[in-house]
């Protein structure tokens, strides 16, 4: 196992932000958290970098305790916290030659690791850190978190205030590096990036609600999601909201994300009804769901 | 080693490239010893005064013409009346009053003592007493002229000697201050900055998890400011050597020793304080307001600690730069070297050693 967490709960004061947490990354495994802000996320990710030290329970990573090889840990992981971390006021160039110089590696040595993302920032390497573009900031990042080869890379929210197009292509190298044997937990509160994990927790309030593949998770899906849509959304899900057998109303892009109450459920009733409410061009369409709708039927 | 190396050169790139801090850095030492040297000084220079001069005689005239020769005085206007006293300062121009008793001439030579009252505005305690004393100067040189043509025995003249400062140039009491309160600062606020400034920009985090030892870090970020603080050191004293024409009596080297022992101590209590604020301002805040003004006020730079209540004087015993103040006076103004000062040197030595064991234990290995 590359990393395992057992019974991990941690408080701050009067906050419990993690609750009894358990699970475990097997080698190789692109592991993702998903959850909105506030579930503990980083705390977990401070905990398994030994930055933290949990109130109970324990946890490994690469084989090390957290609390008691600590040092060991800190030489065979790589770790990019939420928070751009990086030296502003050095340039791109300086700040990996930096990292790699406290990490008593070079760049020349592990080059072919972060070649492919290096290259991109590559033509600013002149320029300073806090000069770049929020995706270049956070491919500058993983290349100074992946300098030293490390056996398992820690993210925590790579993406978050990143264009959908960096985004991509930082998930794209995401997959790439798994595929050289590196370990990564990754967190996001994006849930369309969890359906690119091998395996995802979903958080929430330091709880994990649920944990198993992305493909799995929507299969236990316990209900069949419609896509409803009208010529007046904001009305609509104030319709769908008053109508009395409704189970759920989630708005989910230019749809309304529904499902009712009754097994024996029939589009045609919800139809009447919303055009006794005024609306237009109502369309109600079967739908998978997505790991959204789970989530938000587990959060309920 | 190469590890330390890279954290160095990190250092210096962050510190050359913060251009205002930079210029703070080198431009506040030469500001403030100006500052000091020419403008907040101690020295009193063409004060205004007033004569009232009850006998108006051959010896009264030379006594004013003596001191409104001196370019320390300038006499604004001649009184007639005792009364007018009160009304000359409250019109706040004129500083001291000189009043010659009547028949001033006689009673010196009939009775070997005649009197002036000085009356100074003591509104300003230290400019008041420095008139007065600058006064009596004048007086008693004129006494010994006047005396010396003839010869009385048993005469008692007083005599105060001004020593190590005859001139009573302030500038030369200003300069060991000075150089205190820069090397205190540029060390203490500057370390405790820089370090604050990783924690508060998250970069500690990535710093935590990585192979570099703690005591790198800590002795990565202390050593170019090591470095900046002996420039400025030199700075401060080429320039009170050079524009004060300060002399420096004792030895060059025994001044670098002990200015690098109190910047390490700065360094350290610098670290000290990063251990406890989480962010740059409260650093700051803490530097000023914990070490800036224990030194201006507490370590002897500028009220003397003899007049200080006792709790005062106990409490300055714990302050590195009274010590500090001590040796620098001692080798620059007296000349002496390490056998006068080595109980001084021991305490400092003492205080270092603690600040800097307090801050490797205080030092977090992890965020809490």
């Amino acid at each position: 196992m590359s990393i395992s967490v057992r019974h991990i709960s941690k408080s701050y004061k009067n906050v419990k932000a993690l609750e009894d947490i358990s699970f475990e990354v097997k080698e190789g495994e692109l592991f993702g958290l998903i959850g909105p802000d506030g579930a503990g996320k980083t705390t977990l990710f401070r905990i398994l970098t030994t930055l933290l030290i949990a109130n109970e329970g324990t946890a490994t990573v690469a084989g090390f305790d957290v609390v008691a090889d600590y040092k060991k840990i800190r030489n065979s992981v790589g770790y990019m916290p939420g928070k751009f971390s990086l030296y502003q006021d050095l340039t791109v160039e300086e700040n990996l030659n930096f990292f790699a110089t406290i990490f008593g590696t070079t760049i020349e040595q592990n080059y072919d690791l972060i070649k492919e993302i290096y290259v991109q920032i590559e033509p600013f390497k002149t320029r300073r850190a806090g000069k770049l573009s929020g995706g270049m900031k956070q491919k500058l990042a993983l290349c100074c978190a992946l300098i030293h080869k490390p056996k398992v890379l820690f993210l925590d929210e790579p993406t978050t205030g990143v264009d959908p197009v960096s985004r991509k292509e930082f998930w794209e190298m995401l997959k790439r590096l798994q595929q050289k044997g590196i370990t990564i937990l990754v967190s996001t509160p994006y849930m369309d990036e969890a359906a690119l994990c091998d395996r995802i927790a979903l958080i929430q309030d330091g709880k994990i609600l649920q944990m198993d593949t992305p493909q799995a998770i929507v299969k236990h899906y316990p209900k069949q999601i419609y896509n409803v849509r009208a010529n007046n959304t904001y009305q609509l899900i104030n319709s769908l909201k008053a109508y009395e057998y409704n189970h759920s109303v989630y708005p989910f892009g230019e749809f309304v994300h529904y499902t009712d109450r009754r097994a024996d459920f029939n589009p045609k009733d919800l139809m009447l009804f919303l055009e006794s409410k005024n609306l237009s061009n109502v369309e109600i369409k079967k739908t998978e769901a997505t790991i959204e709708d789970t989530f938000m039927e587990l959060a309920k | 080693m190469k590890r330390f190396i890279g954290f160095i050169k990190k250092e210096f790139y962050h510190i050359f490239r913060d251009r205002r801090s930079l210029f703070i850095l080198f431009g506040m030492p030469i500001a403030q010893i100006m500052l000091f040297g020419f403008a907040i000084t101690n020295e009193i220079n063409n004060v205004d005064i007033a004569i009232l001069d009850h006998s108006k005689d051959a010896t009264t005239e030379e006594i004013i013409n003596k001191i409104s020769a001196s370019k320390y005085f300038s006499i604004h206007q001649f009184m007639d009346r005792e009364a007018d006293v009160e009304t000359i300062f409250k019109k706040g121009k004129v500083k001291a009053v000189l009043n010659f008793e009547k028949d001033f001439s006689k009673k010196l030579i009939r009775d070997h003592k005649a009197t002036i009252q000085i009356i100074t505005d003591a509104t300003d305690p230290n400019t008041a007493n420095t008139i007065s004393n600058y006064v009596n100067a004048i007086l008693i040189q004129y006494q010994k002229d006047w005396n010396k043509d003839i010869t009385i025995a048993y005469q008692i003249i007083p005599r105060t000697r001004m020593v190590y400062n005859p001139e009573l140039k302030s500038v030369y009491m200003f300069v060991p201050g000075v150089m205190t309160i820069i090397l205190m600062l540029v060390s203490a606020m500057m370390t405790s900055i820089s370090i604050t400034k990783e924690k508060e920009l998250g970069t500690m985090e990535i710093l935590l998890v990585s192979p570099i030892k703690p005591i790198q870090v800590i002795v990565g970020k202390v050593f170019p400011y090591i470095f900046l603080s002996v420039i400025n050191a030199i700075v401060i004293v080429v320039l009170s050597i050079f524009i004060f024409k300060m002399p420096v009596q004792g030895s060059l080297f025994l001044l670098a020793m002990e200015s690098i022992l109190f910047i390490i101590s700065a360094l350290a209590l610098g670290i000290l304080i990063s251990t406890i604020s989480a962010t740059q301002q409260t650093a700051m805040m803490i530097s000023l307001m914990g070490l800036m003004l224990p030194v201006i006020l507490l370590s002897g730079f500028i009220f003397p600690i003899s007049s200080m209540p006792l709790p005062l004087q106990m409490i300055s015993n714990i302050i590195p730069a009274k010590w500090f103040i001590i040796i620098i006076k001692g080798i620059m103004l007296k000349g002496v070297g390490l056998q006068y000062l080595w109980k001084e040197t021991l305490i400092l030595v003492g205080m270092t050693i603690f600040f800097i064991a307090l801050s490797v234990k205080k030092y977090k290995i992890r965020l809490e």
